[in-house]
């Protein structure tokens, strides 16, 4: 399924010198098309090489005009279906449309807390670095999930 | 001054630590370092100079880009050695319990953390009810940290709301770092060995993918921590659904061919991994073996793992265990497959039938949701396949399929690279075989946890060998302990100035070598792609592929293959790696392909030297040698490592021996349960 953008709804966000959908993808699929010298639609981004696409989804969720779709592996799928995403800050809603027509939803959560939110080291302690070899990380004291284990199992000790 | 495609800009930069990638690994490794590098500022004042540099974006980057709808590897009341005795169990008995027992005993800090930082993370109540990541929080359920019970998908899996998973982790990685020592869309695709000692790592160089910019690092340390590799063999769909791919489609192998060329010491490259999935989609199966309990059928309706069972018993001890490895289940499934049984099922109707009987209308509702999301949070390509055949799981059956063979470290797969173990677990400090590379280190440890045996030159996730099941949150912790082992070394080395042992000017010579090519050539012909003076990297790609598949026991033999097929394989890879150095790239995202396939070339000729050097079957249903179609536990129940010389060209093969430090004994009592 790889992604296609829709020719009316993208922007190329606005002028910038970089899409979203550049910025995101894992395997630099996307690509603006400045002067329309590629795909004849000047400031529209496209999938530069679609049989590359990990389906991934990731230029999807993030475009800002909702302009991403994906239309299913032609070499595998029967047309007519679709899988479409809304990523909100805490949830992300499904639509899904079968070849024959049936329709169903699905709202996940996604996070719980804001996004941006994360306090990397906020009440986490500073180590010593006299502690650098001993098992386990700097937040052993403090996340609860180091499992010392039965000396026992350890046959050659 | 600005670079051009014919003249690129070289950008030099000195560093203490140098992260290469961006996935679980390198984000764990960038949270614990920078915390570390405060303790050393702390005490010592001085500051340590880090970077990261991932070839994409770290919010959607590495193999957990997409999300997942579980984590694999936690381990709440488990004992660390039940953990490396299940590890063991699934890769035929030749892991390294010091590496695995390490990882076993810290990943839950990473889960913890992930669930503090956003994760929503599955919750049972006390009536046993389960409520997802974001309603048992409304719930006032605990944290994991704080005596919440997870939602088992198994005995080591817990269940996630995970579609935001990479984005949180990366999130929390970017905030330790500082968004000054983040270099994105940089691909690093060579490392320096030092001028003074050939056996150090002296820095990484790399490109932009976005500018005309050519970027080498000097350093004191590197974590090559770039994934597992993936399209090394033709895929199964060859047409748009070659990027389908089970394993995300841009590792590519860039971890084990660049530690191979700096000289470092790989191990079981010979493994390999061939997931039985549903098929095209590649959708996982986990979620329903393990939480819907669904059963694998043949097309008449038949338990082929109840029905071959006695296949088996043609693999002592292995094939008593109370679980098999996943090779020997693909083992009784291809039995199957090539006695015209198929196609293979899922048998998704009975399984949800079954939990129908016993649910609330509410609660099938939620279950249906469940088996949908388990596809929306991390293989949306198999909602596609649902949706275009109108499949409904519990109306339609859908079909599995082994895939095409995938190369990593983390999931179920142990080849990579031989590194530093801890030194409390009792692990070898000697080596009882004689032909191992004299300068090479003996025993499992070396000094520095997560050291590979070149000098400075650490590894994570898919890069460490040997050992496998870490997933997602493994590979986090794993960066995390490198991390550890990194900020020692720096420190134990704060006087060293790595100098390179080539020029920049021919680091970026060789970088550029397929854009020269193009420059040069691109006007001999009218077509574009069809020049004898260069190949495309995609024409690469497909020659590599078909020499693979067809000689090194891909999908095309059904995963088969034998002494005089290796041989083929290795002198047609041979004119691949010579015709490698006429790749054009005619932009910045061909050069980007380009180098990437260099790197499974390298990769595959690791793969194939050490099938041929193995003469046994180790991974039954995975791949076979029917010129040696068994397991040979006396003769081989050790390592395969390797090294390579990049001058020469040449691999070396050579054994390790294996050591048990916990009892293996106990997984192959009768199973009881």
């Amino acid at each position: 399924m790889p992604t296609f953008v829709r020719t009316e709804k993208c922007d190329g966000c606005k002028g910038q010198d970089k899409t979203a959908c550049m910025y995101i993808c894992p395997h630099d699929l996307m690509k603006l098309d400045k002067d329309g010298s590629e795909t004849g639609h000047p400031m529209r981004a496209f999938n530069q090489e679609p049989d590359q696409c990990w389906e991934c989804y990731s230029c999807v969720k993030i475009c800002p005009q909702g302009a991403i779709e994906a239309r299913h592996y032609a070499d595998i799928v029967p047309l007519g279906g679709s899988v479409q995403p809304m990523r909100g800050s805490d949830s992300i809603m499904w639509t899904i449309k079968f070849r024959n027509g049936t329709i169903k939803r699905f709202k996940f959560p996604i996070r719980t807390t804001p996004e941006g939110s994360i306090d990397a080291f906020g009440g986490k302690p500073l180590p010593k670095l006299a502690d650098l070899e001993k098992a386990g990380f700097f937040t052993r004291d403090v996340m609860g999930g180091f499992r010392a284990g039965n000396p026992a199992e350890l046959i050659r000790k | 001054m600005a670079g051009t495609f014919e003249n690129p800009e070289i950008v030099q930069e000195d560093l203490d630590i140098l992260l290469i990638g961006g996935g679980m690994a390198c984000c764990g490794a960038a949270y614990e370092v920078m915390r570390w590098a405060d303790a050393v500022k702390a005490e010592t004042g001085r500051e340590l100079k880090i970077k990261l540099v991932d070839k994409a974006a770290m919010d959607r980057s590495g193999a957990v880009a997409q999300g997942l709808s579980a984590i694999n590897t936690y381990l709440g009341d488990l004992d660390p050695a039940d953990y490396a005795r299940m590890v063991s169990n699934d890769l035929m008995g030749i892991t390294r319990d010091d590496l695995t027992y390490d990882l076993g005993r810290t990943v839950d800090d990473s889960v913890h953390l992930f669930e503090e930082w956003g994760l929503p993370i599955w919750k049972t109540d006390a009536d046993g009810v389960r409520h997802d990541g974001a309603e048992s929080l409304r719930e006032g359920l605990p944290a994991l940290k704080d005596g919440g019970k997870p939602v088992r998908s198994g005995k080591w899996q817990i269940m996630i709301n995970g579609e935001s998973y990479k984005w949180i982790v990366a999130e929390a990685a970017k905030k330790a770092l500082g968004l000054d020592r983040v270099q994105e869309r940089v691909f690093i695709v060579h490392l320096i060995n030092d001028k003074n000692d050939p056996n150090r790592v002296a820095g990484a160089a790399g490109f932009s993918v976005r500018e005309n910019k050519i970027y080498i690092y000097k350093a004191k340390t590197v974590l090559l921590a770039a994934g597992g590799c993936v399209n090394l063999f033709r895929p199964r769909s060859v047409g748009e659904g070659q990027g389908r791919t089970w394993y995300a489609v841009w590792n590519a192998g860039s971890t084990y061919s660049m530690a191979a060329e700096a000289g470092a010491e790989l191990t079981m490259m010979e493994n390999r991994f061939v997931p039985a999935r549903f098929k095209d989609g590649y959708g996982p199966v986990g979620a329903w073996f393990l939480l819907f309990k669904a059963k694998a059928v043949n097309a008449y309706g038949e338990d082929y793992m109840a029905k071959n069972k006695e296949l088996l018993n043609d693999y002592p001890p292995y094939g008593q265990a109370a679980v098999p490895a996943s090779c020997l289940r693909n083992h009784l499934m291809l039995k199957e497959m090539k006695d015209g049984h198929g196609p293979i099922y899922m048998d998704t109707v009975s399984a949800l039938a079954r939990l129908r009987d016993t649910l609330t209308p509410k609660e099938v509702k939620h279950l249906e949701a469940e088996a949908w999301e388990d596809f929306l949070d991390m293989t949306l390509g198999q909602c596609g396949v649902w949706v275009g055949e109108n499949i409904e799981p519990e109306k339609k059956m859908s079909e599995l399929m082994p895939t095409e063979p995938y190369l990593l470290g983390s999931h179920s797969g142990c080849c990579g690279i031989w590194v530093s173990g801890p030194t409390d677990l009792g692990a070898p400090t000697t080596e009882e075989y004689g032909d191992i590379p004299a300068h090479l280190p003996k025993g499992w440890n070396w000094g520095y946890r997560s050291m590979t045996t070149v000098k400075g030159l650490f590894t994570a996730g898919d890069g460490v060998g040997a050992s496998g099941h870490k997933f997602s949150s493994g590979s986090h912790a794993e960066g995390r302990i490198a991390a550890k082992g990194m900020v020692k070394y720096a420190l134990d080395n704060k006087d060293l100035k790595p100098e390179f042992d080539e020029t920049p000017e021919q680091i970026a010579e060789a970088i550029w070598n397929p854009v020269r090519n193009f420059l040069q050539y691109k006007d001999y012909s009218t077509a574009i792609d069809v020049n004898p003076n260069y190949i495309t990297p995609r024409m690469l790609q497909f020659r590599l592929q078909k020499i693979m598949d067809e000689y090194v026991a891909g999908v095309a033999t059904y995963y088969n293959t034998n002494d005089k097929m290796l041989a083929v394989a290795e002198e047609k890879l041979a004119f691949l790696k010579e015709d490698s150095l006429k790749m054009r790239a005619k932009d910045l995202h061909e050069l980007l392909r380009a180098w990437e396939n260099y790197h499974r070339i390298l990769t595959a000729e690791a793969h194939m030297k050490h099938i041929e050097f193995r003469e046994e079957s180790r991974y039954p249903g995975f791949y076979y040698r029917t010129d040696k179609n068994f397991v040979d536990e006396k003769n081989w129940h050790c390592f395969v490592n390797s090294i390579y010389d990049k001058k020469s060209h040449k691999w070396t093969c050579f054994k390790r021996k294996h050591v048990d430090l916990v009892d293996k004994s106990k997984l192959f009592k009768a199973a009881a349960h």
